[in-house]
C-alpha cells in the first residue's frame, strides 16, 4: 500500500445547497434526488420513507441519505456489472431531511431486482449527518421478500436478533407501495451498521 | 464475474463515530452507532457506483468566483484549488465526481439556517463541482472562505475550510471530508479536526503552491485526496 486513505469529516450542517440544492430550493442543479426513476421505468414503482433518529429517539433533521441500487431486474448501471444495465435507471438517490415537516427523507423509486443469485432484493444506503464524523452504510431489505430474505448472505451475517432493524415495513395507504425504513443511529434498536 | 474487492476503511485514519473526549465534538454523542460494525463481503452493491464524465458538470460549476455572481466579483482573496485523486494503491482515480461547498470569505454560509452575523455576498454562493481528468486531476477556483463560530463550546470557531464529497469508482470508496489551510491557528483548537487520529490530521491540510498561484489572480493550494483501493488479490465469484 503505497498511500493511506484520506481522513473522512462530517458532512456538516450546511450542506444543503452544495449536496441537494434543487431539494431545498438553491440554485444550482442537483446532481441525485429523491426521484430515482421516472414515469416510464419499467419494474414495480414504489416509495421509501423513512426517518433518522438519534441516541434519545429525537428526529435528526440535518442528515442526508444516499442510496444506490439496481434495476427491476438486477441489473446495476455500471460497467462492471457484466449483465449490462438498462440506461435510463441510474440507481443513485440523495435525499436531506431538512425539508419534510417531519424529517423524513423519501425516494420514489422502482423494487431492486436479485443483484446476485441468492441475494435479496435490497437497496445499499449511506447516512451523513451533521455531529457524524464518518459516514455509516446499511441497507434496506423488504419485508415482503420474506423467504428471499431468509437465505440472503448478508442478512445471515446479521444476528438474527438485529436483522429487523434492515427490514422496511410496507404499508399501500398512499396507492403505491411504500416501505417504512427508519434508521436509528444509536439505542436498544440501533441499526445495523456494516464495515462494508 | 471477477471483481476485486477494495481494502477495508482505515480506522486509523477515519474519526471514530462518537468522539470519546470529555471536549470534543460533542454533537456526535447521540448520533455516532455504539454497536459495533457487522462485516460484510463486499457483492456487487458495494462494488459498483454511479458514474460520471465530463459531461457530468456545467461549464461554470467549476469556478465559484463565478457561478454566483450577480452584479459584480464576490469579495475576498480568489483561490485556486488543484490536485489528484489517488487509490491507496497510487493509481489516479478519473472521472470521479467533487462536489464542493464552503462560506463566503466573510464566514458566511448561504444556507438559510446559518444564523452566523457575517454578511452574505451577494455574488458569491459556494457551491461547485469538478471532475477528475485522466490522471485523476481536479481543479475549480474559489474564494477563500472565512473562519466561523459555532456552538460546540464557548469561543468554538471552524477553522477556514472547504467541504469536498467524493464517489470514486464504487458505492464502497464514498467520501466525504473537509479540506483545511495550511498554518491556520484554529485547527489545533477545532475538535472535528482534532477528531482525526493524530498521524492522518496532516492530510486534510492544503499545501500553498507559488507554482500553482496564477499571476495577478489567485493564490493557489494543492491537496491531494487518497480512497480506498483495491485489494492485490482478486475475488472470484
Ligand atoms: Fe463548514
Amino acid at each position: 500500500m503505497a498511500l493511506k486513505q484520506t481522513p473522512s469529516q462530517t458532512v456538516g450542517p450546511f450542506f444543503a445547497y452544495g449536496l441537494t440544492p434543487e431539494q431545498y430550493g438553491y440554485d444550482l442543479t442537483s446532481v441525485a434526488d429523491g426521484m430515482v426513476r421516472d414515469d416510464s421505468t419499467a419494474g414495480t414503482h414504489i416509495r421509501i420513507e423513512g426517518r433518522v433518529l438519534d441516541g434519545q429517539g429525537e428526529v435528526v433533521s440535518d442528515a442526508m441519505i444516499e442510496i444506490w441500487q439496481a434495476d427491476a431486474q438486477g441489473r446495476y448501471a455500471h460497467p462492471d456489472d457484466p449483465r449490462g444495465s438498462n440506461a435510463d435507471f441510474t440507481g443513485l438517490g440523495r435525499q436531506g431531511t431538512g425539508t419534510d415537516p417531519q424529517s423524513r427523507f423519501r425516494f420514489d423509486t422502482v423494487k431492486p431486482g436479485s443483484a446476485a443469485e441468492g441475494s435479496a432484493p435490497h437497496i445499499s444506503l449511506i447516512v451523513f449527518a451533521r455531529g457524524l464524523p464518518s459516514h455509516a452504510y446499511t441497507r434496506i431489505y423488504f419485508a415482503d421478500e420474506a423467504a428471499a430474505n431468509a437465505t440472503d448472505p448478508v442478512l445471515s451475517q446479521v444476528p438474527a436478533e438485529r436483522r429487523e432493524t434492515l427490514i422496511a415495513s410496507r404499508t399501500d395507504e398512499s396507492g403505491v407501495p411504500t416501505y417504512c425504513f427508519d434508521i436509528h443511529l444509536q439505542g436498544n434498536s440501533e441499526t445495523v451498521f456494516f464495515d462494508v | 464475474m471477477t471483481s476485486t474487492p477494495f481494502r477495508p476503511r482505515d480506522w486509523s485514519s477515519h474519526p471514530s463515530f462518537v468522539d470519546p473526549r470529555a471536549d470534543g465534538y460533542r454533537s456526535s454523542a447521540l448520533r455516532g452507532p455504539t454497536k459495533p460494525l457487522v462485516p460484510i463481503r463486499q457483492s456487487i452493491s458495494e462494488l459498483t457506483g454511479p458514474v460520471y464524465g465530463h459531461d457530468s458538470v456545467g461549464e461554470l460549476d467549476g469556478d465559484l468566483t463565478r457561478n454566483g455572481r450577480r452584479n459584480g466579483e464576490p469579495l475576498g482573496e480568489r483561490i485556486v484549488v488543484t490536485g489528484r485523486v489517488l487509490d491507496e494503491n497510487g493509481r489516479p482515480q478519473p472521472n470521479t465526481l467533487i462536489e464542493v461547498w464552503q462560506a463566503n470569505a466573510a464566514g458566511r454560509y448561504i444556507h438559510k439556517v446559518d444564523q452566523h452575523d457575517a454578511p452574505i455576498d451577494p455574488n458569491f454562493f459556494g457551491g461547485g463541482r469538478c471532475v477528475t481528468d485522466g490522471e485523476g486531476r481536479y481543479r475549480f477556483h474559489s474564494i477563500k472562505p472565512g473562519a466561523y463560530p459555532w456552538g460546540n463550546h464557548p469561543n468554538a470557531w471552524r477553522p477556514n475550510h472547504i467541504h469536498f464529497s467524493l464517489f470514486g469508482p464504487a458505492f464502497a470508496t464514498r467520501l466525504v471530508t473537509q479540506m483545511y489551510f495550511p498554518g491556520d491557528p484554529l485547527l489545533a483548537l477545532d475538535p472535528i479536526f482534532s477528531g482525526i487520529p493524530e498521524a492522518a490530521r496532516e492530510r486534510l491540510v492544503a499545501d500553498f503552491s507559488i507554482d500553482v498561484t496564477e499571476q495577478d489572480f489567485a493564490l493557489g493550494y494543492v491537496f491531494d485526496i487518497v480512497l480506498r483501493g483495491r485489494d492485490t488479490t482478486p475475488m472470484e465469484d
